[in-house]
């Protein structure tokens, strides 16, 4: 039971640091843009996709990797200065509608070149193992590979926000666009650069989720609405609250379903514990969110307003 | 001279929604009439919503929820009276039933306290926080619905027999579409009455500045609450008959693409017009049946159309024909 426990939490951790990839993305831009962008789980649909093309192709995992990263960074450029950028100045709605529309595109566009069938991702070989838990169980290496690069790229993004001139410019175009535009910084470039950032993240995102599960049109959604739920916790553009709210809605989620089902078993019989604790679970990182935004409607780390 | 415009416009759509099924009966096209069926219960769906969304200036992205809730009423309640199980025995006897009025009447019910659960919550937000929000409840009702095995999870619900109307044939289709489309019409009509009155005015006031309503001693936030159940209820109303018009109710209803798809009827038709969500339900469901037709990939193109409205033609088909709505 203890080994158990501990694989779940684990699979939580991991859970937690893949939504992190996402969410850091979604609130940045959001942060900077103020552009609420729903196409941001095709970006990461982009970067599974293209990882597993190119590991098939070439043979190469590592490829893959670096053509999700290129593949993702540059659809989001592109993107960003072909249509996003001429939706800064707009409302919501039309925020939410125009990226509904790039989802159909990138979705349809996907089943076009690929087809109606998943794909498969293969680990590299050194990867392929199994390590020993304390407790006796087995995990498998690469979910741990996957949390300590997840936790290596999250740290990356913490550097780079917070030492780095780049980062500068994105913490001063949070806080005032019209000012750092006055002051002589290309802030089309910036937005640019903050997109393919977000972008590549989520892509690196995409192409790890993609060898634990399989790559298909639409993979991107359910991930998307996770992260939106993390960084409405969190507090919409705040790094350190997707971060919080990441590791909190993976664990809640993951250890619900664990073990929602076994408390309800103390008390009912088998199958109906089964069914209501695992609907209940389902149903979990909402009310999470919920009771957060009933406390604090602006999040855990928002800006009030 | 605009007001007169989007009049014609407005005439010859209900004209054509009415004209086309009776013409299809008479070459004999069953198919058209369940197309312009769908039609009617789409425009429905999206007059619901085109109340919170268009009026009000609230970005509901979770009213697939409120549709599946109707969806799923039709397919519950009908299951139970088909398979002779009472809903519940204790404390008092609820049996099931196959008929439409009882079904709506709890589609209402129903739609009604989850919209003022789901309003109470997320109107205390407002922006990109209520857009996220919404869809996140609708999220936890669609994963619910594919949980919890008791109603077919995941595969949804087959009603074996469409639900019966006193005085009509629901199972003939121009039966069924004349009274899909009279629903459509009174959800019109009440819509168009309630927009002007005192209650509409107030939402609308909201929507456009909310602080000076406040000073005029109206409270935002349960003008918008009302309003929202009201949307809630219409579209709840639609589920049902879509439900009955496929005989079938699955988590689809309930998922996020749905509400996006509500959304995009009332945009393509529209925003705050009151035919807007019939033009938007008539232009998707003829894309859908004319590109389908040619390409499996349809919703590409559909993608690109859209994109093209949010950009380029901001008011939509009817905005785009009418011409700028005069300032009221």
């Amino acid at each position: 039971m203890f080994s158990l426990f501990l694989e779940q939490l684990l699979n939580g951790l991991q859970s937690g640091v893949m939504l992190f990839l996402m969410a850091s993305g979604l609130t940045l831009v959001f942060g900077v843009m103020g552009l609420i962008n729903l196409a941001h789980g095709s970006l990461y649909m982009i970067g599974a996709f293209a990882c597993a093309a190119v590991a098939a192709w070439t043979g190469s995992f590592w490829l893959g990797l670096v053509a999700s990263l290129m593949a993702a960074s540059i659809a989001g450029a592109l993107v960003e200065m072909l249509i996003i950028r001429r939706l800064y100045n707009r409302d919501h709605l039309d925020q939410v509608l125009a990226t509904f529309a790039l989802i159909l595109i990138f979705s349809e566009g996907t089943r076009w070149i690929f087809g109606s069938f998943p794909l498969f991702l293969s680990v590299p070989d050194f990867l392929t193992g199994t390590v020993i838990l304390p407790g006796g169980s087995q995990y498998p290496l690469f979910r741990l590979a996957i949390i300590v690069a997840g936790l290596a790229v999250a740290v990356g993004l913490f550097l780079l926000i917070g030492k780095t001139r780049l980062g500068i410019r994105i913490r001063a175009g949070e806080a005032d666009r019209g000012m750092i535009a006055a002051l002589g910084v290309d802030i089309d470039r910036l937005y640019t650069i903050v997109f393919a950032l977000g972008a590549a993240l989520a892509g690196l995102a995409g192409a790890f989720v993609g060898t634990t599960q399989s790559v298909q049109v639409g993979m991107g959604e359910p991930v998307l609405i996770l992260a939106f739920v993390v960084i409405v916790i969190g507090g919409i553009g705040s790094i350190k609250g997707a971060l919080v709210g990441s590791l909190l809605v993976g664990f809640t989620d993951t250890m619900g379903r664990f073990l929602l089902p076994h408390a309800f078993a103390t008390f009912l019989d088998p199958s109906s514990a089964t069914a209501i604790g695992s609907a209940l679970a389902s149903m979990l990182i909402y009310i999470v969110m919920a009771l957060v935004l009933f406390l604090r409607p602006s999040g855990l780390f928002g800006a009030t307003s | 001279m605009t007001m007169n415009r989007e009049f014609l416009i407005n005439s010859i759509l209900a004209i054509a929604l009415i004209t086309v099924p009776l013409i299809a009966l008479g070459m004999d096209e069953p198919f058209i009439i369940t197309l312009a069926t769908k039609v009617a219960i789409f425009a429905m769906a999206g007059v619901g919503l085109n109340l919170v969304l268009g009026y009000g200036g609230l970005v509901s992205f979770g009213h697939a929820a409120f549709f599946g809730i109707g969806g799923y009423a039709a397919g519950i309640l009908a299951s139970h009276a088909l398979n002779y199980e009472p809903i519940m025995e204790s404390p008092f006897l609820i049996e099931g039933t196959t008929q439409m009025i009882v079904i709506w009447i709890v589609a209402l019910v129903v739609s009604a306290l989850v919209a003022l659960v789901i309003g109470a919550i997320t109107l205390r937000t407002s922006g990109v926080y209520f857009i996220m929000i919404t869809l996140a409840f609708a999220q936890m009702i669609y994963y619910f619905a594919i949980s919890w095995p008791a109603y077919g999870g995941e595969d949804g619900l087959s009603i074996y027999v469409r639900n019966g109307f006193p005085g009509i044939n629901t199972l003939d289709p121009i039966s069924f579409f004349a009274l899909c489309a009279v629903m459509l019409a009174i959800a019109m009509v009440f819509s168009a009455v309630l927009i002007r009155s005192r209650f509409g005015l107030a939402l609308q006031g909201a929507r456009q500045n909310a602080q000076r309503m406040t000073a005029v001693g109206i409270a935002p936030f349960r003008i918008r609450l009302v309003a929202f159940v009201i949307s809630a209820m219409i579209t709840a109303l639609a589920g049902a008959l879509y439900a009955d018009l496929n005989r079938f109710v699955s988590p689809t209803m309930l998922s996020w693409h749905m509400s996006g798809e509500i959304m995009v009827f009332v945009i393509l038709g529209g925003v705050g017009r009151l035919f807007g969500p019939l033009a938007g339900a008539a232009l998707y469901i003829i894309l859908e049946h004319l590109l389908g037709g040619v390409w499996e990939f349809w919703q590409l193109p559909l993608g690109v159309l859209l994109l093209l409205v949010v950009l380029f033609a901001r008011g939509g088909l009817v905005g785009v024909l009418a011409g700028e709505r005069k300032h009221v």
